[in-house]
């Protein structure tokens, strides 16, 4: 997954580093604002231990072997912000020092595996293993489950920044001057190996390691469990009932997504009869639907800002403004939230 | 042996890193061109360089760039065998397996019909793969001369004369000291594990020992970590860094800094589309 120089256009490179420093920053602050001295040996470590996990061959069913990249073990144990420090630090010395990576890609990387992958990994195993307790078996499928979703997200921002190289990038000939492949290339070409190979390495490892560490260092589990120390799953009202978050996720997941106008046209109301198990849609929108799309107008309709011309770049940078607003809003919750602890305790 | 080689495989892995960082430091310590030169200098400049590489579309100017980096290589008192065998093959393998099916996949002016006219190769196809080639070979060969003819400590003492935030340079000088340390245990690990089998295991016993394995390095790091900040404790570390720069900039540094620049500069007026 680690992209090499050479692939991406320098504009690109410079927008993921962008993206990068803003984790790298967060991150650093947050490390500052709570124990630096003791931080500084432990991600330094964990970062030792991450790079050294990559070259760990994992047997994987099928007779093949992978590598996992350690996210998902260091955002369980670390936390997002410690997590994305330890795995870029890794990566600034596979491609500074052993030349694995690159250095004009170094932002691109980082913004893939440690940023997006820590933080993808931790929302995944908090939400998954919500309630559990330290030794429940719930935290090894969520272990096991947030680092197949991580490498997978990582590997498909990396397959993106791939497949519109092409797009944006060709000379007046056509020719492309950087990763020659469109997205529809590129997406299944990155993906078929990291859901078939690379995911399922990183979820083995990352929920063996969870289960060795309940059974011999179960401390280390603690800090993001979302746990008060010593209290169990019984003791918190709203992890009763885990099963209930599930369903209200897939409930809405699994519709789509509708504009008033889309009640008006025969395309939009075949889309809402498929997505309703084949019940027509109403022959005029839902008046509290109506009296509400119009509170609200986006800045950037369809991800195509107005004064873009071309849709491939208005999708890309509408994606890197969301993802680093995501990133933004993250840690303003994770600061007011800790603000909030710290008012809380007594003195 | 053949079912187990998942842990052979590690071996080698880990062997081939530390072989690999031995021989960076045997060149950084010799008399060559690019190590004559301020540490800041070749870091700018080799990163120049790179940076003309990728924004070049032409590929005789990458070309000309590739050829610059070869004497620069072996005026540095770099083998060109080993730079063959660490980037120049593998790059090859990997980014022509990568760059192949573009050669039919790009559409464009069909010039060769191997398969009888289904997949024509196109001239656009054929000059993309070459042009990713090209880059790619250039770009890892400037980085990789970075990397032998720079101690690791000079180049974190360039990052922190960039302005890189004191923690961060830090935590890559202690991680870098800890990859040996963890490699050299793991490796043990493994080669007492090996050497204690008789026999195969399943798929199953394989990927369990390979976790528990991963957990007790994982146990062991947090045991360092403890031990490493209890003895920056013991001398007095409260989370205030010094690092020290004893660098100076020379007459010939300047000319090597000005020149990398201009030639980087000059490639990339010229490889404009």
């Amino acid at each position: 997954m680690h992209i090499p120089d050479g692939y991406l256009s320098p504009s690109t490179c410079a927008a993921l580093y962008a993206g990068a420093a803003l984790g790298w920053y967060g991150g650093l602050q947050r490390i500052k604002r709570t124990l630096a001295t003791r931080m500084i040996p432990l991600i330094s470590v964990f970062a030792a231990f991450s790079f050294v996990l990559m070259m760990f061959n994992l047997p994987l069913p099928g007779g093949t072997t992978g590598h996992a990249l350690g996210v998902t073990i260091a955002s369980i144990v670390l936390g997002p912000a410690g997590s994305i420090l330890a795995i870029s630090i890794a990566i600034a010395i596979q491609a500074l020092f052993f030349g694995d990576g690159g250095i004009t890609t170094l932002g691109a990387n980082c913004f893939n595996m440690a940023i997006v992958g820590s933080l993808v990994a931790y929302a995944t195993y908090r939400i998954v293993a919500a309630g559990a307790e330290i030794t429940s078996r719930r935290r090894l499928l969520a272990a096991g489950l947030a680092g197949y979703v991580a490498t997978n997200a990582a590997a498909f921002l990396a397959a993106v920044e791939f497949g519109i190289q092409p797009m944006l990038f060709r000379d007046a000939s056509g020719v492309p001057q950087y990763a020659p492949y469109a997205l529809g290339v590129a997406i299944p070409a990155m993906m078929i190996g990291h859901l078939a190979i690379a995911g399922v390495a990183e979820g083995i490892i990352a929920a063996g390691l969870v289960a060795y560490l309940q059974a011999a260092d179960p401390a280390l589990l603690q800090s993001t469990s979302g746990l008060a120390p010593g209290a169990t799953a019984a003791c918190q009202p709203s992890m009763r009932h885990p099963q209930r978050r599930w369903w209200i996720a897939i409930a809405l997941l699994a519709w789509g997504e509708w504009s008033a106008s889309s009640f008006s046209s025969a395309e939009g109301r075949a889309r809402i009869a498929a997505a309703s198990q084949n019940r027509p849609a109403p022959p005029v929108a839902p008046t509290g639907l109506q009296r509400l799309s119009s509170l609200w107008t986006s800045p950037v309709p369809a991800y195509a800002p107005p004064v873009l011309k071309s849709t491939s770049f208005g999708y890309f940078l509408s994606g890197m403004f969301g993802v680093g607003l995501v990133i933004m809003l993250s840690l303003a919750l994770q600061a007011y939230l800790q603000h909030r602890r710290g008012a809380g305790q007594p003195g | 042996m053949s079912r187990n080689r998942a842990i052979a495989a590690t071996l080698v892995s880990l062997t081939r890193a530390l072989g690999r960082a031995l021989i960076s430091e045997r060149v950084a310590r010799q008399r060559g061109l690019l190590q004559a030169l301020d540490p800041r200098v070749r870091v700018i400049g080799l990163f120049a360089l790179v940076l003309a590489v990728i924004l070049s579309d032409r590929i005789s100017v990458i070309v000309a760039l590739f050829c610059a980096a070869v004497v620069v290589a072996l005026l540095s008192k770099v083998s060109l065998a080993s730079l063959a065998a660490r980037v120049w093959l593998p790059v090859l393998f990997f980014t022509g397996v990568i760059a192949l099916p573009a050669l039919v996949l790009t559409p464009g002016e069909p010039i060769l019909a191997p398969t009888g006219g289904s997949f024509p190769v196109t001239a656009q196809g054929m000059s993309a793969a070459l042009l990713l080639i090209a880059r790619v070979e250039t770009a890892v060969t400037l980085t990789t001369l970075l990397i032998l003819c720079t101690p690791w400590m000079q180049v974190l003492q360039a990052l922190r004369a960039f302005h890189v935030p004191q923690d961060v340079v830090v935590m890559l000088a202690m991680t870098h000291r800890y990859i040996f340390l963890l490699a050299e245990t793991a490796g043990q690990m493994f080669e007492s594990r090996q050497s204690r089998t008789v026999g195969v295991f399943d798929g199953a016993t394989r990927r369990r020992m390979t976790a528990r394995t991963a957990g007790v390095l994982l146990s062991k790091s947090v045991e360092l970590s403890n031990e490493v900040f209890l003895s920056m404790q013991s001398r007095g570390f409260r989370g205030d860094v010094r690092v020290l720069s004893a660098f100076r900039m020379r007459s010939r540094d300047y000319i090597g800094l000005v020149a990398f620049l201009v030639a980087g500069g000059v490639a990339v007026w010229i490889g404009r589309s």
